[in-house]
């Protein structure tokens, strides 16, 4: 009994000493983000594997998205004779949630887990400890570009994801279960808020952006410099970012529409 | 003689509740090759790091020409790192850029130079290793020991004013580990550099070694020119460098009585 | 990877998230439709009751969006609920006698205002008040009076056999 009282208080201050390191590599990092900026090419290079080489899974996925989207929310709204508002359903749902959450997720398992592995590997083999001994600032030279490249990433790829689905949603209605393609428009003109909803989507993307990188790369950086502990860390980081970004998608989503 | 480059008095360490130096005296000469020996598990890398200034002592200091390491702040200790160079046991190439780049890595980053001097340093430094026909290669296609003579020109790109080599010799089959020896030595002398050899391979070690330090529970336990070791009255200095099975260190783990034991599975 | 490809395949990237953003905010939401609040006026209205009236509901004038309801607040000492309209400042000239009143699209559609120009010479402003007004129908309220003026049908009925 005292053994397992025992064992919760060391999983508790365990828990706290993480999260104080956590918080404590974040400030590393945006403290080293201003000199990053005058390097772009790192950056860049990062935008590339971050963004460019997730951009193909959040499209297929957006699209898919978008059509079954479609298909439900037809289904639904005929029994109402309502079908004219399926493009409203379809971009309020996309442009507010799914957009942002899916992409998120996604973004976490394919670009999240990648800069674990990679940080993570980068530890175990000493280049880590070998640049700073060359008297470079790891966190400035590696951690840092990655961190912004996430950030950047994140509110574009999740605009593209909802645009397609849009389009996904609209090639079902539309084009094959007959929708008024005027209708479907103007009613989610007329509907959709640039401020309240597009403009709110985006920030909700800059955050879970935010989030997924940081933890991704905290996940790496913590991660114990042997091969299951960089495995470890790659699990964690989808794990960790999922939870986190549903959680924190709940507590804006509150904030922003909960009125 | 005069003042040692480095210069490590009363030295603590603990990683957890395990005490891993305890009270350790060491100088570090100009111009010399320093041998760090002990055995596997005695913190020899953890010296190195706490001389590069990445571990910090519980007590004690460690004086890098003269300043002191664990009192530095970031900035100055980024300064001081710049006249080090580090051997990483694993090489610790960057495995993202290739064989030249690598070299050029640190040149890239502390100096401004044009990019054809930068070139002509580059295959300099992988000349003085012989690797500058692999400068186009990848570090995945290097053999083990061509990557540590990458990660040596790398550590000797800007000239530093001492290497620290961790376990250079670990895992190389004879000819790469007669190649690293050499290299060791020669660039020492050419360079005017000083050298720090962390090892246990006792006689490649020996054979280049100005002076040598014996490490043993957190302790110096012996020190002298490798020759007079040799011949050293300690019981352990005599078993670790001839390599003897038994001795100060047991062969056997601490256990209960072998008999008790045997009696318990009854 | 080659530096050009790599520089190539990231202005793409950026390139295809602004246009995706930018689609979003002109073809998905109304800022092409509602050119904002800026050149827009309010005028306020009171109702009795504004039945299930929100921010954000359309105003309309023979069908044509002009405006939307940017504020509704309750005035304590008239009991009575305040509407605020934002209307498009190109539909400037409507009659200060003009009325507004509270329909519902379809049968289960949202409430809307409709306004009916009047006779008057002079124009609404910014800040005017709509002094006609023609509260939202309650669907209890309706039901409530249709099932009363059977039941009293019916007792005329009764008592005249």
């Amino acid at each position: 009994m005292l053994d397992a009282i025992q064992q919760l208080g060391r999983a508790t201050l365990d828990f706290f000493e993480r999260l104080g390191r956590g918080h404590l590599f974040l400030m590393q990092v945006l403290v080293s983000v201003p000199a990053t900026l005058l390097r772009p090419r790192l950056v860049l290079r990062q935008m590339h594997s971050v963004g460019v080489l997730t951009l193909l899974i959040i499209v297929v996925s957006g699209l898919f998205v978008g059509m079954v989207m479609g298909l439900q929310g037809y289904n639904t709204l005929v029994d109402f004779g309502a079908e004219d508002s399926l493009g409203v359903l379809v971009a309020l749902s996309l442009v507010r949630e799914l957009g942002p959450v899916v992409t998120a997720l996604l973004f976490a398992g394919r670009a999240g887990s990648a800069l674990s592995a990679e940080i993570g590997l980068m530890k175990a083999t000493e280049q880590l400890s070998g640049m700073e001994m060359m008297a470079v600032d790891p966190v400035r030279r590696v951690i840092a570009p990655r961190f912004l490249s996430a950030f950047l990433s994140m509110p574009l790829l999740a605009a593209i994801f909802s645009a397609i689905g849009v389009y996904g949603g609209w090639f079902i209605g539309v084009s094959l279960l007959g929708v008024d393609d005027g209708a479907f428009w103007s009613q989610m003109q007329d509907k959709v808020d640039l401020h309240g909803d597009v403009y709110n989507g985006v920030i909700k993307s800059v955050v879970f952006g935010f989030v997924v990188g940081w933890i991704a790369l905290f996940e790496g950086y913590d991660a114990v410099p042997t091969a299951e502990g960089v495995s470890r860390a790659t699990t964690q980081t989808v794990v960790h970012s999922a939870l986190a970004v549903l959680g924190l998608d709940f507590v804006l989503t509150a904030l922003m529409f909960g009125d | 003689m005069t003042e040692p480059v480095v210069q490590i008095r009363d030295l603590r360490f603990a990683r957890g509740n395990r005490l891993i130096f305890d009270g350790v005296n060491l100088d570090i000469h100009a111009g010399c090759v320093t041998a760090i020996m002990g055995p596997s598990g005695t913190g020899k890398t953890t010296l190195l790091k706490l001389i590069g200034g990445q571990l910090r002592p519980l007590s004690g200091s460690i004086r890098v020409n003269g300043e002191e390491v664990p009192s530095l702040g970031r900035h100055d200790l980024y300064r001081m790192r710049k006249q080090l160079g580090m051997l990483f046991q694993s090489g610790a190439l960057l495995t993202d850029i290739n064989v030249f780049e690598n070299v050029a890595y640190p040149i890239r980053e502390h100096t401004r130079l044009p990019e054809a001097l930068v070139r002509d340093l580059v295959l300099m430094k992988l000349e003085a290793v012989g690797l500058r026909g692999a400068a186009g290669l990848m570090p995945s296609e290097l053999s083990g020991g061509m990557a540590r003579r990458v990660a040596l020109a790398r550590a000797i790109a800007l000239d530093p004013m001492m290497v620290l080599y961790d376990e250079p010799f670990t895992g190389q089959d004879p000819i790469s580990m007669g190649v690293l020896v050499k290299l060791i030595r020669e660039l020492n002398d050419a360079l005017y550099m000083t050298s720090v050899v962390v090892s246990h391979d006792v006689a490649e070690t020996s054979a280049i070694a100005d002076y040598a330090y014996l490490l043993s529970n957190g302790k110096v336990v012996d020190h002298g020119e490798p020759a007079a070791l040799r011949e050293s009255e300690s019981r352990w200095s005599q078993q670790f460098l001839k390599a003897l099975p038994d001795g100060p260190v047991a062969f056997h783990y601490p256990a209960a009585p072998f008999y008790d034991d045997l009696m318990q599975g009854g | 990877m080659n530096s050009r490809t790599l520089e190539i395949g990231v202005g793409l990237f950026v390139a295809a998230g602004l246009a995706a953003l930018f689609m979003l905010a002109m073809q998905v939401s109304n800022l092409a439709s509602l050119g904002g609040d800026a050149d827009s006026y309010t005028v306020t209205a009171g109702f009795e009751n504004i039945g299930g009236l929100k921010v954000r509901s359309p105003v309309t004038v023979s069908g044509v969006r002009v405006g939307r309801v940017s504020a509704i607040d309750y005035d304590t000492t008239a009991y009575e609920a305040v509407v605020t309209l934002s209307i498009d400042s190109t539909y400037n000239a409507f009659p200060n006698d003009t009325s507004a009143s509270i329909f519902t699209a379809g049968l289960l559609g949202e409430q809307y205002i409709a306004l009916d120009p009047g006779g008057a010479m002079e124009n609404l402003g910014e800040g005017s008040r709509i002094r006609l007004t023609q509260s939202a129908l309650v669907m209890e309220q309706i039901i409530g009076q249709f099932l009363y003026s059977m039941a009293a049908k019916n007792e005329e009925k009764t008592s005249e056999e």
